[in-house]
């Protein structure tokens, strides 16, 4: 009897903690603890409140109401492996790892199980080509993009021409950090100027000897492809040594607030490359502030809203959700399946119209996603940080990547990838 | 005078600033293992907990403010006031013989004779448990710490040498961060009060004692218990300072738990058990990764920092598996 009871009170357990069969479920491989909680906060908070808001204000998409599934990683690759195992038979729609780590890991194991993963601004760069990545996303753009917006920038920066320039990328020892290198390199050649790679080693928290190898040789410009405590130090030493930091640029992992704040006046100036606004003031805030903050609904304290990174998590939900609602727009049914999403991603269309009917007007550029392109548009502008007034602002139009030395780059990766593991490419006509 | 000497004169001194950096967090470990033998893990996430304390008590912050806003549903976060930074210290060094009274309190006093290992492993735990409680009562922000100390490069210095090198020669003058010449004077001045302390009065040398042999002591009537408080209240005490020390350079933020790491080759070629080897270890680490860096680094790809201040202490252990200050064990059968 007792056992019975059990049984029973366990059932009943899991029914109410599983999501219900009519739910469109999405799981959050998150990272609020550990050393890069600081950044992973923000970032789940904007993804958390937009869904909330869409619930909240709509019902969800389609009627289907949305649920989330949140897994903890601590941005640790084995732990996020974990999570995809415990929540792919759960009904989830698609994985987005939040981590390159994690991505490189979901890759064979999403294509197997046929779930789609999308790395927004990471992962392994070559699966923008849907010819061979048929699961895996990485819209609205990859590393070699943002390597050749911000070179672009760079030489409008110098009048036009980087000839003769010299360059210093001070990068992440890691395989990410390690992407940019291959296209800085091949845009030296095309542009004339000289690259100098300086390697940081994890975490990154003692940086003299490079930052004094960077005083000793002057460089015209410093690249960055950091992450975590890295940036910081970073901003701090370029600061110490006085490094013009207008000429100081990150990627878009290395452009938030917490990577500025703790070396205050001394950031200020610093810029990063970035494919989305930063700050509040659009519309779609004042709608979560009704829907979601002022119901006490919120994921965060609220400290966080129109934060780089918060931002970057709302327009990551936006683009997840907009691809729903697509799939059930192609499929003609509310309730969709993995692969449903999958054609949704890849047919997804986000027009400017769309971008302000959404409440965010010029918040970022167009998205058209097709069977062949996964990594589309791949435009980015350039942000610059106030100290003063203690906030990112657009400084440049946006920017097209260079698609000339890009786009080569992409099809030789992602073609020796599927000869390694033995992948005919599908056709997009 | 050729710019290539210049430069590594530039980078030898930069090298000895960064040793006396690792030393700071290197003297936690020493004390507390040469008062009581345990290697204590939890050093770096002590640092990062002292450091916590200090931002949060000089900005007013409300502690565990996410744990009392979710449960109340109040939006507290800060009180409305600021400490200053001397206060703000002060009360960072109270709430560290605290945690020093608690860790005698609740750990050790229940492992009095546990093998070293045990006490090792109850360290750990103390680590990760300092870790979320952290997180929990001052929140995951990477904080700006301020207390007053000039940080940046010495212009003075850098106009001053900028002539020293030979005419016509690409050569800026000699750069060196005036944050970590306060970080010297401040670890010089800490060796001196903790040699005093140790020598001249009635606890120091009862810490010495302990130090020595815990039986012997406990034999002449001195608290092993009360000597565990003190020595943690002192090693609390070195990791604020290293935590201030740290914390001005990259923010306090979690990863400032992980400097214990370029502490423990420190420990490995210094010895566990002295002070001066502490010191004179993190001199010779500094010196001797940044010299690597500079000559042999950019042949081999950079970032060889990290493992050549491993191999450097390694080389060191062969010769002398004690380290340089360290006691030499003797185990008679």
């Amino acid at each position: 009897m007792k056992t019975g009871a059990f049984t029973a009170m366990a059932a009943a357990t899991m029914l109410a903690a599983a999501p219900a069969l009519a739910d469109l479920v999405i799981p959050t491989l998150n990272y609020r603890t550990g050393p890069y909680a600081p950044s992973g906060i923000p970032y789940a908070d904007g993804f958390s409140d937009y869904l909330r808001l869409l619930n909240a204000r709509d019902g969800g998409v389609g009627g289907v109401p949305i649920v989330e599934r949140e897994c903890e990683t601590a941005y640790n690759t084995e732990k996020g492996v974990e999570c995809y195992e415990a929540l792919k038979g759960e009904g989830a729609l698609v994985f987005i790892p939040q981590s390159t780590g994690i991505t490189y890991q979901l890759i064979p194991k999403a294509t197997v199980d046929q779930i789609p993963v999308h790395s927004i601004g990471y992962g392994r760069t070559s699966a923008a080509n849907g010819k061979v990545f048929e699961w895996v996303f990485n819209y609205p753009g990859t590393y070699w993009d943002a390597a050749s917006i911000i070179v672009k920038y760079a030489m409008d920066q110098s009048g036009g021409s980087l000839e003769g320039k010299k360059i210093t990328l001070v990068y992440h020892n890691s395989a990410y950090g390690k992407e940019p290198i291959r296209t800085l390199e091949d845009l030296a050649k095309k542009h004339g100027y000289t690259l100098n790679l300086i390697a940081v080693d994890h975490p990154g928290q003692e940086q003299k000897s490079q930052w004094l190898q960077i005083r000793r040789e002057r460089p015209d410009f410093v690249f960055m492809w950091g992450w975590g405590v890295m940036n910081q130090v970073a901003v701090q030493e370029a600061a110490n040594i006085k490094f013009p930091m207008e000429n100081f640029i990150g990627v878009w992992w290395s452009g938030s607030e917490a990577d500025v704040k703790p070396a205050g006046d001394g950031a200020n100036g610093y810029k990063a490359v970035t494919w989305h606004s930063p700050g509040s003031d659009f519309p779609l805030y004042a709608d979560l502030k009704t829907h979601v903050y002022d119901k006490g609904n919120a994921a965060g304290d609220g400290t966080k809203v129109g934060e780089v990174l918060y931002n970057r998590g709302v327009f990551s939900a936006i683009v997840t959700t907009e691809a729903i609602r697509k799939a059930q727009e192609i499929h003609g049914v509310a309730q969709i399946t993995p692969a449903m999403m999958r054609d949704g991603m890849e047919n997804l269309d986000i027009t400017a119209e769309r971008w302000a009917e959404l409440g965010l007007p010029g918040f970022t550029a167009p998205i058209k996603i097709s069977c062949a392109d996964h990594g589309a548009p791949g435009l980015a502008a350039i942000q610059q940080w106030d100290a003063a007034a203690q906030k990112w602002t657009i400084v440049s139009d946006f920017y097209t990547p260079d698609e000339e030395v890009v786009q080569p780059l992409i099809e030789a990766d992602s073609m020796a990838y599927a000869s390694e593991n033995n992948i005919t490419p599908r056709s997009c006509e | 005078m050729d710019p290539v000497v210049l430069n590594t004169l530039e980078v030898i001194l930069n090298g000895l600033m960064a040793g006396v950096m690792y030393s700071l967090v290197a003297l936690g470990f020493v004390l507390i293992f040469k008062a009581s033998g345990i290697f204590n893990y939890a050093q770096g996430v002590m640092a990062l907990f002292a450091a916590l304390t200090l931002v949060g008590l000089q900005t007013g912050q409300v502690p565990f403010a996410h744990l009392i806003n979710a449960i109340f549903g109040t939006q507290l976060h800060h009180f409305g006031w600021e400490l200053p930074s001397i206060l703000a210290i002060l009360g960072s060094m109270a709430v560290m013989i605290l945690f020093a009274f608690l860790v005698e309190r609740y750990i050790l006093k229940h492992l009095v004779n546990q093998e070293p290992i045990i006490l090792f492993m109850a360290t750990i735990g103390l680590a990760f448990f300092m870790e979320g409680f952290g997180d929990l009562m001052w929140g995951a922000d990477i904080k700006k710490l301020d207390v007053g100390l000039p940080q940046g490069g010495s212009f003075w210095l850098e106009e001053q040498t900028a002539g020293w090198a030979s005419e016509g020669s690409d050569y800026y003058g000699m750069y060196i961060d005036v944050l970590d010449v306060w970080a010297t004077m401040i670890a010089v001045a800490l060796v001196v009060a903790l040699t005093l302390f140790s020598q001249y009065t009635k606890t120091g040398r009862a810490l010495r004692a302990v130090a020595d042999d815990h039986q012997a002591a406990l034999s002449v009537g001195i608290s092993l218990r009360a000597i565990w408080v003190i020595v943690w209240a002192i090693a609390g005490f070195v990791a604020l300072v290293a935590g201030i020390m740290w914390g001005a350079k990259l923010g306090v933020q979690f990863s400032l738990s992980l400097i214990a790491l370029k502490a423990l080759p420190v420990l490995m070629l210094g010895g566990f058990t002295s002070i001066p080897g502490a010191i004179v270890g993190g001199l010779i680490i500094g010196v001797g990764e940044k010299l690597f860096e500079f000559a042999i680094g950019p042949m081999i790809g950079g970032a060889t920092e990290n493992w050549f201040a491993y191999m450097l202490a390694l080389l060191f252990l062969v010769f002398r598996p004690q380290g340089l200050f360290g006691d030499k064990i003797i185990e008679r059968v």
